[in-house]
């Protein structure tokens, strides 16, 4: 270690009126593990992106062994053994995995010979003691298996570098520890890498030194053996944050929701329901804890009348309502804030206003004798971007020009403004900044106050437990076990997570 | 965005400038669409050894030149403007149908049938009735490409098209067989019973009640889009399935909905033809009105009184055409070039309009700046 | 009856031809991401300009060579519009069919001003010595080059799109653009590239049914083979080997209309025309759903948008 191998200096990128990345400086050692911490929207993917030739920086310079660095795009990165491993996997699900390896590298339309390639990729994996079906299609490779063929990708393309973003959000906790093995190696190998993440605990753990980015700007950069984690999480956030709500007991003893061992079919990439059992009280907030892809989507689905039950059974204050339209169940007070703000949750070419009545437009009183009303419709939208704090306030404005931030408020103004019983919101703050997570959390919490019942499924823990009253946890769509915040610790918490069942059943517990 | 400094505070004025607005922005892609078209259509004629200038002049002179002219535009245009209105409703639900063709065509048939079988009832029912039967059997014929697209699945482009080709030979061969002429001398049916003729509106010449009916269809298509709650949930499940679905809007259910009226309306068109101006079914009546209205819709912005002025444009177009054809030779299919041409300009109207916006302000921005200097 | 066999077997091949040579095409369009709504136009022009090219020259086969050129042209208005300005793709493809149509018809009157002839040389039959003369299965070698060149293309294209790095390349930009991007491989560029082999291949197409069916050119003479076409690479799920099945099939259909009309079988020849078009939609029916195609059809693609 000591060496400088590569250089980023003040680097500044704009989209745009916006700055992503504002005179950035950032230095790497060889051999080292440099963390990139910040919150979502600070800015870590922009810089690595170019630092890996997708973007093109407007000012600053990039400097490799000393030599000023010229990027127009990956292939240049990848010619300097620059290689990264993206958050979304950039592999092509339907070929081999020995064909996502080498695609790319040349594009002929000579008869394709993979017999050295195939030597090249067993040395890699046999050196780092990967293991992979080469002959295997991605497409039916685990989360963790395809993180490693993006691994040996980069490795195979001769990165001396290695750029990982935020590389365990989808591993369960075994498969963190896997990778965090793997990355050992390399460093042993004299590979050097950096790794974004907002995590503290995996931060600390991992890296040697880290760079803390918030609003786009460099904060510092600190060994990572003399800070402690509130440090990091002061340096990230501007100030100190203590997610602790206020929150009431919930005192009412009476089901809003009953799901009886309900079975389901999974949709792509993710696990299907088996025989999940659950029931949210009046006034309670249930949150869901477990990795992306295990369930959660299919659990809200099924709840919303959106999926079909293979078996089982979901009551509403007692009544069934496994055959119920989602049309129905919505008239009868569900609110749901959908995963896909933009896909699921809103229509990107319409207004705010038409936005705001998108699950009550044919109700009064914007719909009255089989009439619609569009004065109704708009003064309904000018009231609540005033109520929400949707900013512009300008309520004929497309939803399509807000920021992700206001995209939420404006699905939260209209579940919330038809006075819901139960809410079903699923990762409520992914890719909000902290302010807006809080509002958004308020807001949960303000339903919990009126008596409604929330079910909150989110891949981010303290999120869970910050805002829950009972937390349950899935793992490849079962249920691993049910507890109070602050009952259990993390690492109890990590174990269901990655599919241990929680076995010691505390008193009260199925009262 | 000004930034002003009144004193001492930094103070920000947004002043909403015309060229934000989207209205202007959308009327600006479209007209420049429209310019565009009419330049190359000139480099084609030019191309071709005759004038672009006397093709306009003759163009022009034949669609508005005498009373009868105009009365012919006007006549051409109903069945544009009808299967216009049709897709207008179908392509706002998210729906590419090709099919208003083949769905005039059906149109056409129902409406022969109920004016040749039940030619002795009065006008009064005889008329309403054949508009009716024309309307639900163009709508049923496009439901079966909906169906296909809401239950299976399977792509609405193709079934309208193939549809349109089983409509042709389907009306071919009744023509040439049950339904065709006493005299059994030409593919063609018997004449529609007097009482099943459009009454006409302006004497001497041939327009027919037809130019009302399609008047009122604007306002019933503008009434249904913004008007109805049934509008508002098509228009956002053609913008957004899934955000529908999730929001407990039936899709599948809309889809059908608004393949069977946009059939509907191409249907009323080919029995306006039918009953207005041909007075029997032959193979061929339809003249590809269904064709043209796909370039009507996008040329229209998908609004009813675009839509309007569009068919209009259209209608001035093929009844100049024809006149064009006579006195200069250029072909009749120049129609067709044209269309195409509208059709992949309007296409891009969004880069167009950006594109001059830009150099607008550049300009004007440059000027500001001389102006300070 | 063997005759009749025979007769059917050879109006199939003749009639497969032109469809399989512009599904061919359309699936490299489809592979890259690229719905080809424009077959149509690109046959069409395709069709015409092979019968002019061969007015011209008096041969087929440079006839053939300007009929490409024409597909390609429409083709290009194709790739422009769904590549580089990013539009609605079907919308696009129906905008280059109905230009098309109006431009050949409009040429049709300019550029023949005496009248267009009505015949120019076309395709002729080679015959196999010896083969041909087996009863039946003879039929597979007394076809025109063309016919041959097309059935050759099959197990050429199947090569390439499966075992050249081009294929690989052309595939993971159908299902993947923005993982292809990553790897330094030219999105737009393949896609142009897939538009080019479609212009070629489907304005072959067109020459195929102008020169080697009825050596003349008439009025949208095509008359929706280019969607059939397109439906071909539908129902042969994306696999040449598929598609020559699935042309065989709709090329089955129309032979049989004008094999039955022939026979002076006492159904109206109407039904036999609505013939290709009907089973076209029973078979899209049957298929879809159950055929998973490129992932990215559709989709423009944006740098940096997922």
């Amino acid at each position: 270690m000591g060496e400088k191998l590569l250089e980023m200096r003040h680097v500044t990128k704009r989209f745009g009126k916006l700055i992503a990345n504002r005179n950035v400086d950032l230095d790497l050692e060889r051999g080292e593990v440099h963390a990139l911490l910040g919150e979502n929207g600070a800015g870590k993917t922009t810089l690595m992106n170019c630092l890996y030739g997708i973007y093109a920086p407007e000012e600053g310079e990039i400097l490799l062994n000393g030599e000023p660095l010229k990027l127009s795009g990956p292939k240049d990165a990848i010619a300097h053994n620059i290689g990264m491993v993206h958050q979304h996997f950039m592999l092509v699900p339907p070929l081999t995995v020995l064909q996502n390896i080498v695609l790319g590298q040349e594009c002929k339309i000579t008869p394709m010979d993979l017999s050295k390639a195939r030597t090249k990729v067993e040395d890699l994996c046999e050196r780092y003691h990967l293991q992979l079906d080469l002959d295997e299609k991605v497409a039916d490779l685990s989360v963790g298996a395809q993180q490693r063929v993006e691994l040996i990708k980069a490795l195979y393309r001769g990165a001396d570098i290695l750029i990982l973003d935020e590389p365990t959000a989808v591993l369960t906790p075994p498969e963190v520890e896997g990778l965090f093995d793997i990355l050992h190696q390399f460093v042993a190998q004299g590979k050097s890498i950096i790794i974004i993440s907002h995590k503290l605990w995996e931060v600390k753990r991992i890296s040697d030194r880290v760079t803390v980015l918030r609003s786009g700007e460099a904060v510092s950069t600190v060994f990572t053996k003399d800070v402690e984690q509130e440090d990091l999480a002061a340096m990230m956030v501007g100030k100190r944050v203590t997610l602790e709500y206020d929150k009431a007991p919930v005192t009412s003893q009476k089901d809003i929701l009953e799901l009886k061992d309900v079975s389901a079919k999974s949709g792509q990439n993710a696990s299907s329901l088996k025989n999940v059992s659950l029931h949210i009280r009046e006034g309670e907030v249930l949150g869901v804890a477990g990795v992306d892809g295990n369930g959660q989507l299919e659990l809200s689905e099924v709840i919303m009348g959106l999926r079909p039950i293979q078996s089982g059974s979901v009551r509403y204050r007692g009544e069934d309502i496994t055959q119920v339209s989602t049309r129905r169940r919505i008239e009868s007070g569900f609110a749901h804030i959908p995963e896909e703000r933009m896909t699921q949750g809103l229509v990107m070419n319409f207004t705010l206003s038409e936005n705001m009545i998108l699950n009550c437009y044919d109700k009064p009183p914007f719909t009255v004798h089989h009439l619609f009303d569009s004065k109704k419709m708009k003064a309904n939208g000018e009231k609540l971007v005033e109520d929400y704090d949707v900013r512009p306030r300008t309520p004929e404005a497309l939803a399509r020009s807000l920021s992700g931030g206001n995209q939420q408020k404006v699905i939260i103004a209209r579940e919330f403004s038809q006075d819901p019983q139960l809410v079903v919101a699923v990762q409520p703050t992914r890719g909000l900044d902290i302010g807006a997570s809080d509002f958004v959390h308020q807001k949960l919490l303000g339903q919990k106050a009126k008596g409604a019942g929330v079910l909150l499924i989110s891949a981010d823990l303290d999120e869970v437990l910050a805002v829950s009253d009972r937390v349950i946890v899935i793992n490849e769509g079962e249920i691993m076990g049910e507890f109070v915040p602050g009952e259990i610790d993390y690492a109890e918490i990590g174990l269901m997570m990655g599919g241990t069942r929680r076995t010691v059943k505390k008193e009260g517990e199925l009262a | 965005m000004i930034q002003m400094n009144i004193g001492g505070a930094q103070v920000q004025v947004t002043r909403k400038k015309r060229t934000e607005s989207p209205l202007f922005q959308k009327v600006l892609g479209l007209g420049l669409a429209l310019l565009l078209v009419i330049l190359v259509t000139g480099i084609i004629i030019a191309l071709s050894g005759k004038s672009p200038l006397v093709a306009g002049q003759c163009m022009i002179r034949g669609a508005f030149g005498t009373k009868n002219s105009v009365a012919e535009t006007l006549i051409k245009s109903v069945p544009l403007l009808l299967s216009a209105l049709g897709l207008t409703i179908c392509y706002r639900t998210g729906l590419t149908s090709v099919g208003s063709e083949g769905q005039i065509i059906i149109g056409g048939l129902m409406a022969t049938i109920v004016g040749v079988k039940l030619a002795a009832l009065p006008s009064i029912a005889l008329i309403p009735l054949g508009m009716i039967v024309g309307a639900i059997g163009g709508g049923l014929w496009a439901s079966i490409a909906g169906l296909l697209k809401a239950k299976l699945g399977v792509s609405e482009v193709i079934n309208t098209i193939m549809l349109n080709y089983v409509a042709t030979y389907l009306v071919g061969y009744l023509v040439d067989g049950p339904l065709q002429e006493a005299a059994g001398f030409y593919p063609q049916s018997d004449m529609l019973g007097q009482n099943a003729w459009l009454p006409t509106i302006l004497s001497g010449t041939r327009m027919h009640i037809g130019v009302i009916i399609a008047a009122v269809s604007v306002v019933l298509v503008w009434f249904l889009l913004w008007k109805l709650p049934l509008g508002y949930q098509m228009r956002a499940a053609g913008s957004n399935p899934i955000a529908a679905r999730t929001n407990g809007i039936n899709v599948a259910k809309n889809m059908v909905l608004a393949m069977f009226l946009s059939g509907a309306f191409a249907g009323l068109a080919g029995s306006i033809e039918i009953m207005g101006l041909h007075h029997r079914l032959m193979n061929g009546f339809s003249s590809s009105y269904g064709f043209d209205s796909m370039a009507v819709a996008l040329l229209g912005g998908l609004h009813p009184v675009g839509v309007t002025i569009a068919a209009l444009f259209f209608g001035a177009l093929r009844t100049g055409a024809n006149t064009m054809q006579r006195t200069l030779q250029v072909p009749v299919s120049l129609v067709n070039v044209i269309q195409g041409l509208v059709i992949l300009f309007v296409l891009t109207q969004a880069l167009l309009s950006r594109f001059t916006i830009r150099v607008i302000q550049r300009y004007a921005g440059k000027k500001e700046e001389d102006h300070h200097a | 009856m063997l005759d009749i066999i025979t007769g059917f077997l050879e109006a199939t091949l003749r009639m497969a031809c032109p469809i399989m040579l512009a599904s061919l095409g359309a699936l490299f369009t489809a592979r890259s991401g690229i719905i080809n709504f424009a077959m149509e136009g690109i046959m069409i022009t395709g069709a015409f300009f092979g019968v002019y090219g061969s007015y011209l020259t008096g041969s087929p086969w440079l006839g053939a060579l300007l009929g490409m050129a024409g597909g390609l042209a429409a083709s290009l208005i194709l790739g422009i519009m769904s590549i580089t300005v990013k539009v609605d793709q079907v919308v696009a493809g129906t905008g280059v069919n109905v230009l098309f149509l109006g431009l050949t018809s409009y040429f049709c009157t300019v550029l023949y001003p005496n009248g267009q002839p009505s015949s120019v040389n076309a395709f002729q039959s080679v015959v196999v010595p010896g083969l041909s003369s087996i009863p039946v299965i003879g039929v597979f070698f007394r076809q025109n080059l063309l016919t041959y060149i097309t059935f050759l293309l099959v197990p050429v294209i199947w090569y390439l799109l499966n075992k050249t790095t081009f294929g690989l390349c052309l595939r993971s930009v159908g299902e993947q653009p923005h993982a292809a991007d990553s790897l330094g491989i030219h999105v737009d560029r393949m896609r142009y590239i897939a538009i080019i082999l479609a212009g070629l291949l489907g304005g072959l197409g067109g020459a195929a049914l102008s020169l080697g069916q009825v050596s003349c050119f008439i009025e949208n003479m095509t008359s929706g083979r280019g969607y059939v076409a397109w439906s071909a690479v539908t129902v042969g799920k994306y696999s040449p080997i598929g598609i020559m099945g699935a042309s065989i099939l709709f090329g089955g259909a129309e032979a049989v209309q004008l094999r039955l009309q022939a026979m002076g079988i006492e159904i109206p020849q109407q039904f036999f025309q609505m013939l290709p078009y009907v089973l076209t939609m029973v078979v899209l029916a049957g298929v879809v759903g159950r055929t998973v195609g490129p992932k990215a059809i559709g989709k423009p693609f944006v740098k940096g948008e997922r």
